[in-house]
């Protein structure tokens, strides 16, 4: 009987590896629970803490969550697919709907895959400004972060004050890229737009703004006794079963392992900026939660030098086979209209070759992996979704946890389902 | 895939370093031994593939090289994907002997020691679409090859839950096989009288 196999399974693996057509059958099952009390639990996928669409079949023994294993794909809309029908100007447009919460790293790995394979350079003021943008990025992630993370742990006031602060980082991004989400901003070749007038004192009142409330929320949460005790211990990971499980970001660091790609495999201007990579010590949620607090703080370091550093020039690279002419150009200019008409139409072609490309998202290693077969569109194009990724550590996070502390830890892995599903 | 067990053997027992640009088997001691200077494998691959060091197998050495690989510390498994080459014959610089099958899965390792990567390549014939599964090396190769097999249908050996991940689990075909249509809805004008 499927029941029996499955819920005595004498193994003393974290996964539930157990496929949906049998756990309906054991639900469907009157002879379950058998004696042992082991429970098959449905959560998901539209519970208010799965962040969005995460479906977990938990496998309980009363309050005990003993084996447990994510099922995902209710967002899966064939991405990858999809990419390689696009042109790869259209294709940011693609990728920069994965990752929602952090839309810009995709665009920027995917560019810079885009880059490798081309062969180009991209001028240094658009550098700097791919690195202002996407360290106001992982503000607003990890800001957005805070928020859910707070309200999954009854800190509901928190989602309120979270979002309010990565608002101000959106409105922000609104004024750059004309959308608060979405952005399509960083292309190959550069990114679409330069920064508007007085966007360094726009930036500086964020970073105002931000600094003083991060501090409230030291005082809301990082020292009190009830968030502490709700996190500390909680979902612990060491450094090699991160390692084996293949997570990044966040989730690797706060096992005390200094892994960071902006540090240790330098791109952008990274190296000309000063930063400190932030670990944890326990590799529990408590870690995983002071960590992205302190980026936060890191990414503001960033960003204050990049105002002060931001170098001027051109904001994309002149090269008119990859980059549309400028507008006034388009009325002068027969082949100016003809490029932009091109390079619209058919997309630039890009020449035969493959490229991977990674960047260190809000939640780990984000990869873009290429292959081009010299036409306009990808060949292949793969998405190495952290999220997707992180989420195995899952299992392991929660085994032997109580469920109460499933929610904290869900909340702390932080999946963004757009980027786990594609 | 039986005419390439003699060059897995051959390529699994390469002990010498081999020159950096003439080796595109160069196994993986001579990798670990390189690593200061990693062998650009702009040459070795003759792709753009900028400081990533490429490793061609096929299914029978796949899991000896990878192995190898953990012993010289590539203690973490970045990526695992694959292509399906139905379309495209895309110059892979496979080594002598290794003949081009229609998918490639491709596994990224990383140093962190080192911070050296690498790309193990292995060729997946269509007839028979299966390769050893990583899984015991790494755990983390568990979700990405249950991906791949979802996505086209390569089948994992050993895997411990080999099942469909982001479709559904009675889905037929595998989507990204460069056979498998892309699909559409037919879009209609508001004035069609047959609207659906």
């Amino acid at each position: 009987m499927t029941a029996e196999r499955v819920l005595r399974r004498g193994d003393d693996s974290a996964v539930l590896r157990l496929s949906e057509a049998e756990a309906a059958e054991i639900g469907n099952d009157p002879t379950t629970p058998l004696d042992d009390e082991r429970v098959l639990l449905n959560m998901g996928p539209s519970h208010p803490s799965t962040h969005g669409v995460l479906r977990l079949m938990l496998e309980m023994e009363g309050e005990t969550v003993l084996r447990s294993k994510p099922v995902v794909g209710y967002l899966h809309t064939g991405m990858e697919k999809q990419a390689e029908q696009l042109t790869y100007l259209q294709g940011c447009t693609n990728v920069t709907r994965m990752d929602y919460a952090s839309p810009l790293f995709s665009e920027l790995a995917f560019s810079l895959a885009t880059e490798k394979l081309l062969g180009i350079e991209v001028p240094e003021r658009a550098t700097w400004i791919r690195m202002l943008m996407c360290e106001l990025n992982r503000m607003s992630s990890h800001l957005l972060f805070m928020a859910t993370n707070g309200m999954d742990l009854g800190a509901v006031g928190m989602m309120i004050y979270g979002w309010r602060e990565r608002e101000e980082v959106l409105r922000f991004f609104e004024i750059v890229t004309g959308l608060r989400m979405n952005h399509n901003y960083i292309r190959p070749g550069g990114v679409a737009a330069d920064l508007p007038d007085g966007w360094e004192d726009e930036v500086v009142r964020i970073l105002d703004i931000t600094a003083p409330r991060l501090d409230e929320y030291d005082v809301l949460m990082t020292g009190q006794p009830i968030w502490r005790d709700r996190l500390q211990g909680v979902g612990v990971m060491n450094s090699d079963e991160a390692l084996a499980l293949s997570a990044t970001g966040p989730l690797l660091r706060s096992t005390g392992y200094a892994w960071d790609l902006r540090r240790h495999e330098s791109y952008l201007a990274y190296d000309e900026v000063d930063f400190d990579v932030i670990v944890g010590t326990y590799g529990d949620c408590y870690d995983r939660y002071a960590i992205r607090l302190n980026e936060i703080r890191e990414s503001m370091k960033i960003v204050r030098q990049i105002v002060d550093k931001m170098p001027g020039g051109d904001y994309r690279v002149q090269d008119k086979k990859v980059t549309p002419p400028p507008r006034v150009r388009i009325d002068e200019s027969m082949e100016a209209l003809i490029h932009h008409f091109k390079i619209f139409t058919e997309g630039f072609k890009v020449p035969v070759g493959e490229a991977y490309a990674s960047v260190e998202s809000p939640r780990g290693e984000l990869g873009v992996y290429i292959v081009s077969d010299g036409t306009a569109t990808p060949y292949r194009m793969h998405v190495r979704g952290p999220s997707f990724i992180n989420l195995q550590t899952m299992p392991h996070l929660m085994k032997d946890g109580l469920i109460a502390d499933g929610v904290a830890i869900i909340s702390s892995v932080d999946p963004i389902m757009g980027e786990v599903d594609r | 895939m039986s005419d390439e067990e003699t060059t897995a053997d051959d390529t699994a027992d390469d002990e010498t370093p081999a020159p950096e640009s003439a080796a595109p088997e160069a196994d993986i001691s001579s990798d670990a031994d390189e690593s200061g200077s990693a062998a650009p494998s702009a040459e070795r691959y003759g792709a753009v593939l900028a400081d990533d060091g490429v490793l061609h197998t096929d299914a029978e050495g796949y899991l000896d090289v990878a192995a190898a690989a953990k012993d010289d510390g590539f203690d973490q498994l970045i990526d695992l994907t694959a292509v399906d080459y139905l379309t495209f014959a895309a110059p892979r610089g496979l080594p002598a002997g290794h003949a081009a099958e229609r998918f490639e899965v491709v596994t990224q390792l990383i140093n962190h020691e080192s911070g050296e990567r690498i790309l193990l390549r292995v060729q997946v014939a269509a007839d028979e679409p299966m390769v050893p599964s990583l899984f015991d090396l790494w755990p983390g190769a568990e979700a990405l090859e249950r991906e791949v097999y979802d996505m086209f249908g390569i089948e994992f050996a050993e895997h411990p839950d080999l099942s469909r991940i982001l479709m559904p689990e009675d889905w037929i075909g595998h989507p990204l096989r460069k056979d498998y249509a892309v699909g559409s809805i037919p879009v209609q004008f508001k004035a069609a009288s047959n609207i659906r």
